[in-house]
């Protein structure tokens, strides 16, 4: 077997010193968020596995079942609500928040001060908290003397129970909601909108294409990266629905506006079964994982 | 092709004004050049003609028909823009055939209209690749093929050059010169290159804050520059500009004297020089000679020296203070810190007034 040369051996064995403190050193700058993120999701994350394959009180006691809370959660009729609920909640929204997002973004792309003022009015609802954004629409979805029964009785029709009708009632979520997140991507869209070169623009006026081909020949496939990461956050975040539902519904009527999010805090800290609540979040982590890689694959296969 | 004439066009933003009051004529297959500084309002111009940017008086007209009331689509122009604007999700076949779909061609003609761009503009290969995987010259082709396409009657290019490295500048400037002489089309070339501008041009337009300073083909903005600004914006290096004093001569022409006493007789008139008012003298630095001290007109001193390779550029202070650049061949007769003997070409001198016109001119 040939052998190198020592000096040859010598400068490989100095080179590979000298990677290998590189990537010491870059170990130590990302060891702190590594850290941070180890704790405060890999660890949550693998514990809330190993606890959903455990029959755990809060207060004490558990004892190894396997998958018999996963069996359980599959016959268990209000988790099924649950997550159709859920899925119902976020059909509703996340369509609706890109297309709105998107509207409010190409209206209000624009370098006037009305443009501006409209834009921090938008964004306004976003910095809210879920206590303040349900209190208000409350005042305007309840049948007791709420903006909308208000203005349904100055016309002569009967007040609509919103928050009481099983078929109502998630809608009604929907639109508070919508109300409430529309800020962030409005803002992302429009950021995208402003990184689309003028001259894209100039050169479609002289190609003769009108508005609409504009938007769907130049604007929409400029930014359907952002589109991309706008569904995937909205899905990811309209999927984990909580508060709005527990402050105006408590997920009634009859579990009609009951997600999965508000299932599971009920199983943990009411009921105090936590290896069944862990199983029923790590179903909905699941279903999280599943529509946003879903959507983030076929994105990628068209191209994006 | 068509003819582009503008008339009286103003243009402000606001309190500040980019072009005024603009008249020129552009003859049907000239290839115009519109050269200036940055900020000169060339590119507006270029705008206002394409419709890009609107106009506040004036008229435009192509071929006979006014314009500037119609949208960019429908002015019969095409643009290749600085930054190329190659629309980065459509393969360049789909770029070139994006505004025939619009304008509703047949899918047919759209076929045989890129079929004939990219064989004339040698880039079949290309037509199914992304801008984003194409080269800066391919890019800039591809955008040439989007404005010839459209068959319109005239071409704009503003800078599109600027992106380029120095190789490939020089190629594409070629490859741009043949493609004018081959299609014989109108074409406005914006620009800030005096290069691109001399070896392009049919004609040049010099602009300066927001005006128009000379109009004329590239030898007579060369040869003759109309004011102090043309000539010290065009030529590398540019042209020796020094003040002078009226000094008595041979009566017909006037002659001047430079601040060491350095007699100029120049080939001026002296019936077209002003009585009174400063006087400039303007020599290319290619009727600056350098010779032994003693053999010079006038002396300095050798400041910097540049070798070019085949020439030299010299800078001399002259003994009354005024710097100038000599061009010289290989060999320089002193080296830096040394006086050298200057010689001028007072035949090739100009004249400029005390508003910076060129008497030269006037005569």
């Amino acid at each position: 077997m040939p052998t190198r040369p020592a000096h040859e051996t010598a400068a490989g064995r100095t080179a590979w010193s000298g990677a290998a403190a590189e990537a010491r050193t870059g170990v130590l700058f990302v060891a702190p968020y590594l850290g941070v993120f180890a704790a405060l999701l890999l660890v949550p994350l693998f514990w809330g596995m190993w606890l959903s394959l455990y029959k755990a009180d809060l207060f004490g006691g558990s004892q190894f079942i396997g998958l018999q809370n996963y069996a359980r959660l599959f016959r268990d009729a209000v988790f099924l609500k649950s997550v159709g609920n859920t899925v119902y909640f976020v059909v509703l929204t996340v369509p609706a928040l890109t297309l709105c997002g998107l509207g409010l973004a190409l209206a209000l792309n624009r370098d006037t001060r009305g443009a501006a003022l409209l834009r921090g009015l938008f964004f306004a609802s976003s910095v809210l908290s879920v206590t303040i954004v349900t209190l208000i629409w409350r005042m305007v979805l309840i049948p007791d003397g709420g903006l909308i029964a208000d203005l349904l009785t100055e016309v002569g029709l009967a007040p609509i129970p919103f928050l009481s009708d099983a078929q109502l009632v998630m809608p009604a979520i929907a639109i508070t909601t919508i109300w409430w997140c529309i800020g962030l991507p409005m803002m992302l869209f429009l950021a995208a909108l402003q990184q689309v070169p003028q001259e894209l623009y100039e050169a479609a006026v002289l190609d003769s294409a009108g508005r609409w081909r504009t938007l769907t020949g130049i604007t929409l496939p400029s930014i359907r990266r952002t589109a991309l990461v706008v569904v995937v956050i909205e899905i990811i975040l309209q999927f984990q629905l909580f508060g709005q539902a527990q402050i105006m519904t408590l997920g009634g009527p009859d579990n009609a506006s009951l997600p999965i999010v508000l299932f599971t805090y009920q199983i943990a800290f009411q009921r105090w079964d936590i290896g069944y609540a862990a199983a029923a979040s790590e179903i909905l982590f699941a279903i999280i994982l599943a529509a946003a890689m879903t959507q983030f694959f076929m994105a990628r296969r068209r191209g994006d | 092709m068509g003819g582009v004439a503008l008339r009286g066009i103003s243009k402000r933003f606001g309190n500040t004004r980019v072009l005024e009051e603009l008249s020129l004529e552009i003859g049907s297959a000239e290839f115009l050049v519109v050269l200036g500084p940055s900020g000169c309002g060339k590119s507006t111009l270029l705008r206002a003609i394409a419709g890009l940017e609107s106009i506040d008086a004036g008229v435009i007209e192509i071929d006979g028909e006014r314009v500037d009331h119609l949208p960019p689509g429908k002015r019969g122009v095409a643009m290749v823009f600085q930054g190329y604007a190659l629309y980065p999700h459509m393969t360049a076949r789909a770029n070139i055939a994006f505004g025939l779909r619009n304008v509703g061609l047949p899918s047919a003609e759209i076929e045989r209209r890129i079929a004939d761009v990219a064989r004339l503009l040698e880039m079949g290969p290309l037509l199914d690749r992304l801008p984003a995987q194409l080269s800066g010259g391919q890019r800039q082709r591809v955008a040439i093929g989007r404005a010839m396409v459209k068959d319109p009657k005239v071409f704009m290019f503003d800078e599109p050059l600027s992106n380029l490295d120095a190789a490939l500048r020089a190629r594409m400037r070629h490859e741009i010169a043949n493609l004018h002489r081959r299609i014989q089309a109108t074409m406005i070339f914006v620009t800030h290159d005096q290069a691109e501008a001399m070896t392009l041009a049919d004609r040049i337009v010099v602009m300066n804050q927001q005006r128009i300073e000379q109009v004329g083909t590239p030898e007579e903005i060369y040869d003759c520059p109309a004011s102090v600004f043309v000539a010290t914006f065009i030529g590398t290096p540019p042209m020796n500009v020094l003040s002078a004093a009226r000094a008595a001569g041979d009566g017909v022409h006037q002659c001047v004297q430079l601040g060491d006493g350095t007699r100029i007789d120049t080939s001026v008139a002296k019936a077209v020089v002003p009585a009174a008012g400063t006087l400039r003298v303007g020599l290319r630095p290619e009727s600056v000679g350098l010779c032994a001290l003693e053999a010079g007109q006038s002396r300095g001193v050798v400041e910097f020296v540049e070798f070019l390779g085949d020439r030299t550029q010299v800078y001399v202070t002259l003994a009354g203070g005024d710097r100038i650049v000599a061009l010289h061949g290989k060999a320089v007769p002193a080296r830096r810190g040394e006086s050298v003997g200057i010689t001028f070409d007072a035949a090739a001198a100009h004249l400029f007034d005390a508003q910076g016109h060129n008497l030269r001119r006037v005569g």
